[in-house]
């Protein structure tokens, strides 16, 4: 989960990494206040994850509380690369910047470790510096069971030549940085620009945070931080029910179990789609092993939902699953819909193999669905059910 | 010969008590697992009754290995508990440690990779969030089903158990060697490389099949490794190829960052060392079946 800016900021805070103060803030008319409480002056910052804010206009100067209600009133419902802001952040200004750095803990999978980044050269986006300029960018891999000592963050800092008058300042941040990487159990902590100021403070000008939703469980605090308001309608409705959905913009609905074989079925859904008009998948739904009847009706429920959807590829292969179950989590999501006098239009193609194939294809079979048809390969399924979207 | 796990494997489950770790030990014995016990601190000293085979429970993973001369570990243990769990493995220096479990915080795999690692990887782990591996005829340790397909001469290495089980199903009457689901989590302990390692060296496999998907280089790194160090015959699948950017497709590691981790970019690399990759699950068999039958 990718948080914004000024969430990252508060748990920087948190863990004693040097930010500016700040507050968030939805309507113009708190701008004044929040300035106000700042001292009469502030940067008005566009809340939104995604790069490139400052060059889209989204964070601009504010001399009077005027001045960032005016500020708020622009870049409120602003678009910035298709994300609409719906907050900004009232911060208080920097003082002059004398330099601006680069840090950041994340992991490399390619070593299966965790690795620091700190550079000298900040305040660019650090892709360019690492492509550019490799030598100006430090990669120190950290053990996870060390972690990083005020001697390991001197290490860092060593290697990204940071200069010496800033030198033990950045390492201490590099240990609270740290502490915020492994406390809130981050994907990544960044913070770019980390810059040196004209009294000789170093501090966290601005960030990015990613933290593990694997870690939910020992991280309550973060059911805080979920952005309601992003997710696509369709993505929390299946969040609610505890299923794995991710909204594609295709027309053909998929579900299946495992999250390869889901993931494989949208690619053979595609191909297949090539002969017919170009339609692709309309989402991921992965109602995972050993799922109940219970969880395919949930899950066929969601994708009937979609108004997107022209037709239903589900595609299980039983391992744990077994096709009973599924067949009958069809014929009762349908019962279902029926009995709520939801009118089912849209045709579904199933494909049973594995665990109790048989006896799920007899189920559908008795059943006799006219909505419902079955095709045994999923190579042939995927492109029926790309002829039927097609064709509507 | 096989790899990883034959016959001969006296295999343990750590987290057998509880339901999911029962469900899959009844599994596992009726495919001929050589099941030795289980392990659970607060059932120590009793034993379960599964379908007629007592099964002792011991305290620990060391104490398990002293009394049966277990080899292998299953691990069917929740996610908050994982990381203790591997750790005493790796402390018992058990040689093969399956962890089945889903949905384990990064922080955690990392650290017990870490500290296996450290101990110098006595401890081959396979996982975690993965099916666990089989070698028909001989031993399964894991969650795939046993009745899928018969032994055989294909070697299968795989990120994901569903499409372990569709491609084991796709070539069931030629049958498998063994069948290894390395899982698809950002941080894995065996990887596709490891197991290309074991199977170019195993003489029971005459093919190999690979299935990578979207997220992270293991894929390009594999084909790296293949054109340097496979003489066998490898076939490819890669899933994810419509996958968007930046969406987490069910697996953790599942994540298209940019351009790197995209399953063109996977495909590309395989095929320039020289693999031959199937659009589709039932084409890749299809490869398959052309190359063994020369």
């Amino acid at each position: 989960m990718d948080l914004f800016e000024y969430q990252a900021r508060d748990l920087f805070a948190k863990h004693g990494v040097p930010v500016l103060a700040g507050e968030v803030i939805d309507t113009p008319e708190a701008a004044r206040e929040a300035t106000e409480r700042l001292g009469g002056k502030s940067v008005v910052k566009a809340q939104v994850k995604v790069g490139g804010r400052g060059k889209a206009g989204g964070v601009k100067l504010a001399a009077t509380p005027d001045e960032a209600v005016a500020r708020a009133t622009d870049i409120l419902g602003m678009d910035i690369k298709g994300h609409t802001v719906h907050k900004v952040m009232i911060a208080e200004t920097a003082p002059e910047i004398a330099e601006e750095y680069y840090v950041s803990y994340l992991l490399d999978r390619t070593n299966r470790t965790f690795l620091a980044m700190a550079s000298v050269q900040g305040g660019v986006e650090i892709e360019v510096v690492a492509e550019e300029n490799p030598d100006a960018l430090a990669k120190v891999p950290v053990d996870a069971n060390e972690g990083v000592s005020i001697e390991k963050a001197r290490e860092i800092v060593a290697q990204a030549k940071f200069p010496a008058e800033v030198a033990e300042q950045v390492a201490e941040i590099l240990v609270t940085l740290w502490d915020t990487f492994i406390k809130e159990d981050a994907l990544l902590v960044e913070v770019n620009p980390l810059a040196k100021v004209a009294d000789g403070r170093v501090i966290a000008l601005d960030g990015k945070v990613s933290l593990d939703e694997n870690a939910e469980f020992r991280q309550p605090e973060h059911e805080a931080l979920i952005d309601h308001a992003a997710a696509n309608p369709l993505e929390a409705a299946a969040k609610a029910k505890n299923l794995n959905y991710v909204k594609l913009d295709g027309e053909v609905g998929i579900i299946g179990n495992g999250a390869g074989l889901v993931m494989s079925t949208l690619d053979v859904v595609a191909y297949a789609g090539e002969n017919h008009g170009g339609v692709k998948p309309a989402n991921f739904l992965d109602i995972g092993g050993g799922a109940s009847a219970a969880v395919m009706a949930n899950g066929l429920e969601i994708i009937l939902g979609d108004p997107d959807v022209k037709s239903v590829f589900v595609n299980v292969f039983g391992g744990i699953t077994a096709c009973d179950e599924v067949a009958n989590g069809i014929v009762q999501a349908l019962q279902l819909l029926a009995d709520k006098g939801e009118e089912v239009t849209k045709p579904l193609v199933v494909r049973l193999d594995g665990n109790n194939a048989e006896l799920g294809r007899r189920i559908l079979s008795d059943a006799n669905h006219p909505l419902v048809q079955r095709v045994d390969t999923m190579d042939g399924a995927a492109d029926k059910a790309a002829e039927l979207a097609a064709a509507k | 010969m096989a790899i990883f796990l034959n016959k001969d494997s006296k295999v343990i489950v750590q987290g057998m008590t509880g339901a999911t770790g029962m469900k899959h030990t009844k599994l596992m014995l009726a495919d001929g697992t050589n099941i030795v016990g289980g392990v659970n601190p607060r059932k120590a000293g009793t034993s379960v009754d599964i379908d007629g085979t007592e099964i002792p429970v011991f305290g620990t993973v060391a104490e398990a290995m002293e009394k049966t001369g277990a080899n292998v570990s299953v691990l069917f243990v929740p996610p908050a508990f994982a990381k203790a769990a591997v750790v005493e493995a790796i402390d018992a220096e058990i040689p093969l440690a399956v962890v089945i479990t889903e949905g384990i915080a990064v922080h955690d795999s990392a650290a017990f990779w870490a500290y296996a690692k450290a101990k110098g990887n006595k401890t081959r782990i396979i996982g975690p969030n993965c099916p666990g591996l089989i070698t028909p005829g001989q031993s399964n340790a894991g969650i795939i089903p046993g009745d899928i397909t018969k032994p055989g001469r294909i070697g299968l290495v795989s990120k994901s158990g569903t499409l372990t089980y569709q491609m084991m199903y796709e070539l069931r009457d030629i049958g498998f060697s063994s069948a290894v689901g390395i899982g698809g989590d950002p941080v894995i302990g065996t990887t596709h490389i490891d197991a290309l390692a074991a199977f170019e060296a195993d003489p029971d496999t005459d093919l190999i099949v690979m299935i990578g998907e979207i997220g992270g280089d293991a894929e390009e790194r594999a084909a790296d490794f293949i054109k340097a160090n496979v003489t066998k015959p490898v076939v490819g699948y890669v899933a994810g190829f419509t996958a968007p950017e930046g969406k987490t497709m069910g697996h953790a590691g599942a994540i298209v960052s940019g351009s790197s981790g995209t399953a063109a970019a996977k495909k590309e690399a395989l095929e320039a060392a020289g693999v031959k990759v199937g659009k589709t699950p039932t084409e890749t068999a299809k490869l398959a079946r052309e190359l063994l039958a020369g």
